[in-house]
């Protein structure tokens, strides 16, 4: 059977990330470098997609501003589907208080607004690329906690978990080697649906000036310019706003594909 | 059902202390002395008036106390001044509270509103045209920033066609205005706000309602529905419908915060003098005891959101209320 929200997933997304590994390559301009002789053009043959009100050039910010937003839900990601994992996995394996005290600090995390704890955090210790990653993964690891903590729980009453109790492996081994493995596959899911929200994330944060501060180009803070040229540049509004749109699109798809080729 | 209410809220109780104990540990997240934070503006200070006022502000203390001191004026409704104007933050809040629920809870029926229907006719027509469109549509829809659709429709509504005013809640002259047109002037004002709060959860909420329905379809009770010779509106809206609708209850409670999450955005985007942006505003200027009310106030109304969808669902779902 063909996979083809997968398959354009994965086409979406690649491009994207080649994109964004080649920048330099890719860019026609120098994404920080002030043109006062062509300030808000509109899209042309020169500047495919238009200058900003300092006349940078529109498409070489996308194109810089991907590196940023896909490395920054690829790093939170992986923060929060790390911790997810480990807090998971102790919480399913031991059970009784060590599960009742993980999952109830889980229901608490749940109960913050991600947004309201992330702009506190990022307020206070101020905003960077860096502490965007770190506040983002470690707001968004519960869902994946939950997510593996019910898999290992019906996975350790299986054969092959007691054979291996049976021969004396230890619990930390059963855990890494054989629970984790296995409970990988709706991980994958969730990781992959977390970067489009990781990446939205960000987005928001840097829209409203407390994520990816500028000159460095990130598609949160292009859109920051296009609340004052509402009206007279549309492109400013319209382009930024796209790429976000593709690139959680192309993730979600990953992920729809994925349940499906799990599911059949 | 007393019971059950009674035993939820008692429930609530640890996460109240998880709450609190979290947001505490997030003010003291900040690098450097808090007491430095609040006057580093001040060029005048001097390292003895620093002290003193740590010691006034009981800061000296080791962290613990702090923390049973800080919960107790919690437990007072006393959370402190906001530095920005020296006022009390609950004042704040609460004043600005009321515009916010009531945009929230307006966009949560429209969600409703629309997304129950939509999401029916999309099930009942599985793989027509309709329901190929609107999956696209919803797929798009899912993936696209909600601020981006607000600068989107406030450019297309506000600017394009001058229909609507793009910022705040009342016009310049509302004071003169009559009743009716003071009703007018405020629904313009909030159309865009509660379309756009909306359109972040149309899009879940419906695709979820779609699978209901196609779920609740192949239950068992529908076939005897079917063999019982019931007419096929009987069975959609009576049989089908109903035991699709009961989760939906306990996403709307779930849908709060991505909800209230999002006033923060789209409230500085459209200007309304709500709490998501007086939070933004308190993040900008680092104003840690209103920043910490609202965290506090905004996870509670969070928690009471899906005490209330749970004890929705006991209502409507009898199977729920006596187990156990």
């Amino acid at each position: 059977m063909q996979n083809k929200s997968l398959n354009i997933g994965i086409l979406i997304i690649g491009f994207l990330t080649i994109i964004a590994i080649l920048a330099p390559l890719v860019s026609p301009f120098d994404p920080s470098v002030i043109d006062q002789d062509s300030l808000l053009m509109p899209p042309s043959l020169k500047h495919f997609l238009g200058t900003d009100t300092l006349g940078r050039d529109l498409f070489s910010r996308i194109v810089f501003g991907a590196r940023i937003s896909l490395g920054i839900g690829l790093v939170a990601v992986g923060i929060a589907t790390l911790v997810g994992l480990i807090l998971g996995a102790v919480a399913g394996f031991y059970g009784g208080r060590i599960d009742g005290l993980i999952m109830r600090f889980v229901d608490i995390m749940l109960c913050f607004p991600t947004f309201y704890l992330i702009l506190a955090v990022a307020a206070i210790l101020g905003p960077s690329i860096f502490n965007i990653m770190i506040i983002v993964g470690l707001t968004s690891w519960m869902g994946v906690a939950r997510l593996v903590r019910g898999e290992i729980l019906s996975l350790k009453e299986r054969e092959f978990i007691q054979a291996e109790k049976s021969i004396g492996a230890s619990n930390l081994r059963i855990i890494i080697r054989h629970l984790i493995p296995n409970a990988i596959g709706p991980v994958l899911v969730s990781a992959t649906l977390g970067i489009g929200g990781a990446i939205l994330l960000e987005s928001g944060l840097s829209f409203l000036g407390l994520g990816v501060q500028p000159p460095t180009p990130s598609w949160g803070n292009i859109l920051i310019e296009s609340k004052s040229t509402l009206g007279v540049a549309w492109w400013i509004t319209v382009f930024p706003g796209l790429a976000i749109l593709t690139t959680i699109l192309g993730f979600n798809l990953i992920a729809e594909g994925l349940k499906k080729k799990m599911g059949s | 059902m007393i019971t059950y209410i009674f035993r939820r809220l008692f429930g609530l109780l640890p996460m109240l202390f998880g709450i609190t104990l979290i947001s505490f540990m997030v003010i003291k997240l900040a690098p450097g002395k808090p007491v430095m934070l609040q006057y580093s503006l001040n060029p005048k200070i001097s390292l003895d008036e620093i002290k003193r006022l740590e010691k006034i502000e009981g800061f000296d203390k080791p962290l613990y106390v702090q923390y049973f001191n800080w919960l107790g004026n919690l437990s007072r409704f006393n959370f402190g001044r906001s530095i920005s104007d020296g006022r009390f933050v609950m004042d704040k809040i609460v004043e600005r509270l009321p515009v916010t629920l009531s945009i929230n809870i307006l966009s949560l029926f429209l969600i409703f509103l629309i997304a129950v229907p939509w999401g029916v006719r999309s099930a009942l027509k599985q793989g027509s045209t309709f329901d190929r469109v609107s999956t696209l549509v919803m797929f798009l829809l899912f993936a696209a920033p909600t601020f981006w659709l607000a600068l989107l429709l406030m450019q297309l509504f506000c600017i394009q066609f001058g229909w609507l005013p793009i910022s705040g809640i009342t016009a310049l002259d509302f004071e003169h205005f009559n009743w009716w047109q003071k009703v007018f002037d405020i629904g313009r004002h909030l159309f865009l706000p509660v379309l756009v709060s909306a359109l972040a959860g149309f899009a879940g909420i419906c695709r979820y309602m779609r699978s209901n329905m196609i779920e609740a379809l192949q239950q068992p009770y529908i076939y005897t529905a079917r063999a019982k010779g019931l007419s096929e509106n009987k069975i959609i809206y009576k049989h089908a419908l109903r035991n699709a609708l009961l989760p939906i209850v306990t996403i709307l409670g779930l849908s709060l915060p991505g909800l209230l999450g999002g006033s923060i955005i789209f409230e500085s985007i459209f200007a309304i003098p709500g709490i998501g942006r007086l939070f933004y505003e308190a993040a900008m200027m680092r104003d840690i005891n209103l920043i910490m009310a609202e965290i506090i106030l905004v996870a509670v109304l969070t928690m009471l959101g899906n005490l209330i969808a749970d004890v929705l669902y006991a209502y409507v779902d009898p199977r729920i209320r006596y187990k156990k």
